[in-house]
């Protein structure tokens, strides 16, 4: 009955014109991006190393697709979770509003299993969404602009991964992006679970990440004690697969933080859809 | 004894402090046409909810064909085919694939030509690859009653089916509900605000009215009991009264509104004593007749 519903819960979301949103808006964002680089990359290049070229000579191909990569992963990381609540914030509340969860809710399907169901088709859908992050970013980028070394500028300065080394750690790279963007989709299908309208949810999603990332960013004593628990701290923690070496144990421990939080929101949601009188 | 077919016993209700039912309690048996009957806000819908598991009651039981519904909800639901308020279906999907996605959640397997049939039995066919949003309220009723039907339940719940349907629409809903009972031996429950169409469609009723039942039994004895509310219109009141006391001993509930005498008598003293006072002389220009019941729950809806 699980997989049955998820397939339900696949057409529904295929069915969805919103569902596309996502899609559409990535390819433009990143084909701006893209554009912007063909067109003025080199000067882009140039104002960052600028600093740098009193010490150091840089050769070959800077501006190439695994830089571009780079860049758009850092630039729209932040942005990309609003277009999965959009989806996923729907999912239980938009059913609520449309009448649809009421005639579901009648069918001798368990409640813990359809909203499963609904958090599985959630979870493919940001997996196609990250997909198609990573397609554009990466492989189109790097049809645009070829491959090369990759000059990554962090706090502790620059640091330079070889052609070679790079492909894994965007691998890897992904999948931390994927588990961050999972975190948020169940974040959202947990807060649908408690309304009963279809914008509620997308709004409160958008308004924890907002408050999370201003209280991460935010050098203020109080606010120590929860950074390393919000999951916004460790949206980025992607960025850490380009460090040399690796911080093994940093990236573990945003692992485990990001999948504590969807167990908890998972529980959370099926505790609450379990005790649910629907009455819309 | 008929078999039962579905027992709610003592079911209480309340939300954030409103009681919604209080002790509801009535029987179904096999093979009949339920009528659920009471005024807006009764607490009909709210029974059906919670029959169907949409919402869970604060106490009693609810056992459908003999199972717990709580202890066997799978089993109980897969039996049961219902639409609660309005069908409400996903409208970016087309007729078909909304009937597909509710068929493979049924609990039965329903193959594809078994939906091709339903939709022609409700009447449905070429529109089957239509949005459900381009719909008539009458074709969502249609195709309501289409996923409610299509894996074979022997219960149907069916909500206030005739509203805002139009009269011809109204006249298909209540055949296909008798020829479900009599043709193919479900059992139907059926709720509705309208005593008439009640009377029309079901062999037995519950009335419910605050979230209380108030009572349970079969129709035609029930509204067609002897005792009726009758009203005199005629020229001379008090003379009629005189003499109607004098000779009619049977009377309870008498009432004079100026020329109108309203009063509680066995149907069968009602032509005796139209025929008693025209013997006496007196001027009748009309006589009215209400059921006892029907009085009774049109001034509840009034109320």
């Amino acid at each position: 009955m699980l997989l049955r519903n998820t397939y339900n819960e696949l057409i529904k979301i295929l069915a969805k014109p919103r569902s596309y949103i996502g899609f559409l808006a990535l390819t433009v964002l990143i084909a701006v991006i893209l554009l912007a680089m063909k067109a003025d990359g080199q000067n882009f290049i140039s104002f960052v190393t600028s600093s740098f070229e009193q010490t150091l000579s840089f050769n070959g191909l800077i501006l190439n697709g695994n830089l571009i990569a780079f860049i758009i992963l850092q630039m729209l990381i932040v942005h990309v979770p609003l277009l999965v609540a959009l989806v996923t914030g729907d999912l239980v509340s938009g059913e609520a509003a449309m009448g649809t969860l009421r005639m579901m809710g009648t069918k001798p399907i368990k409640r813990s299993s359809f909203l499963l169901s609904k958090f599985l088709a959630g979870a493919i859908y940001t997996f196609f969404l990250t997909l198609w992050l990573a397609f554009l970013s990466l492989i189109v980028g790097q049809m645009m602009f070829g491959t090369g070394d990759l000059i990554v500028l962090n706090s502790d300065g620059l640091v330079i991964i070889p052609e070679s080394d790079i492909m894994w750690r965007y691998g890897l790279a992904f999948c931390l992006a994927y588990l961050s963007l999972l975190s948020i989709a169940t974040m959202s299908i947990c807060f649908s679970v408690f309304s009963d309208n279809s914008i509620g949810p997308i709004v409160s999603t958008m308004a924890v990440i907002i408050l999370f990332t201003i209280i991460g960013t935010l050098d203020v004593p109080t606010f120590d004690a929860i950074q390393p628990f919000l999951i916004t701290t460790h949206m980025a923690s992607w960025r850490s697969l380009f460090e040399i070496p690796v911080p093994n144990s940093d990236i573990i421990y945003s692992v485990i933080i990001l999948v504590v939080h969807i167990i908890g929101f998972t529980l959370i949601a099926l505790w609450r859809f379990n005790k649910k009188d629907i009455n819309t | 004894m008929s078999e039962t077919v579905v027992s709610v016993k003592n079911l209480n209700k309340s939300f954030k402090g409103f009681q919604a039912l209080e002790d509801v309690s009535f029987t179904v048996f096999k093979n009949d046409v339920f009528g659920f009957l009471g005024p807006n806000g009764a607490g009909k819908s709210t029974s059906l909810r919670c029959m169907l598991s949409l919402i869970t009651p604060d106490s009693g039981e609810i056992e459908i064909f003999g199972q717990s519904l709580h202890k066997n909800r799978h089993e109980v639901l897969s039996n049961i085919g219902s639409i609660i308020e309005k069908p409400d279906f996903y409208k970016y999907l087309s007729a078909y694939k909304n009937l597909e996605i509710m068929a493979r959640i049924s609990g039965k397997k329903v193959s594809k030509s078994e939906i091709e049939d339903i939709i022609q039995f409700v009447g449905l066919e070429g529109r089957e690859k239509s949005k459900f949003k381009t719909f008539s309220h009458g074709m969502k009723q249609r195709l309501g009653i289409a996923q409610a039907l299509m894996h074979g339940p022997d219960l149907i719940i069916l909500d206030e089916p005739t509203t805002g349907l139009d009269p011809q629409g109204i006249v298909d809903i209540r055949e296909l509900i008798q020829k479900l009972s009599k043709e193919q031996g479900k059992t139907v429950i059926l709720s509705s605000h309208q005593l008439s169409e009640i009377e029309m469609i079901a062999n037995r009723l519950v009335i419910i009215n605050k979230g209380k039942s108030i009572i349970e039994g079969n129709v035609d004895e029930l509204l067609n009991s002897s005792q009726m509310i009758v009203k005199f219109i005629v020229d001379d009141p008090n003379n009629f009264v005189k003499l109607l006391e004098k000779e009619f001993s049977d009377i309870t509930g008498l009432s004079i509104k100026g020329n109108e005498i309203e009063f509680e008598v066995a149907r069968q003293l009602i032509p005796l004593i139209n025929s008693f006072m025209v013997k006496m002389k007196l001027n009748i220009s009309a006589i009215e007749q209400k059921r006892k019941l029907e009085d009774y729950f049109i001034k509840m809806v009034q109320n």
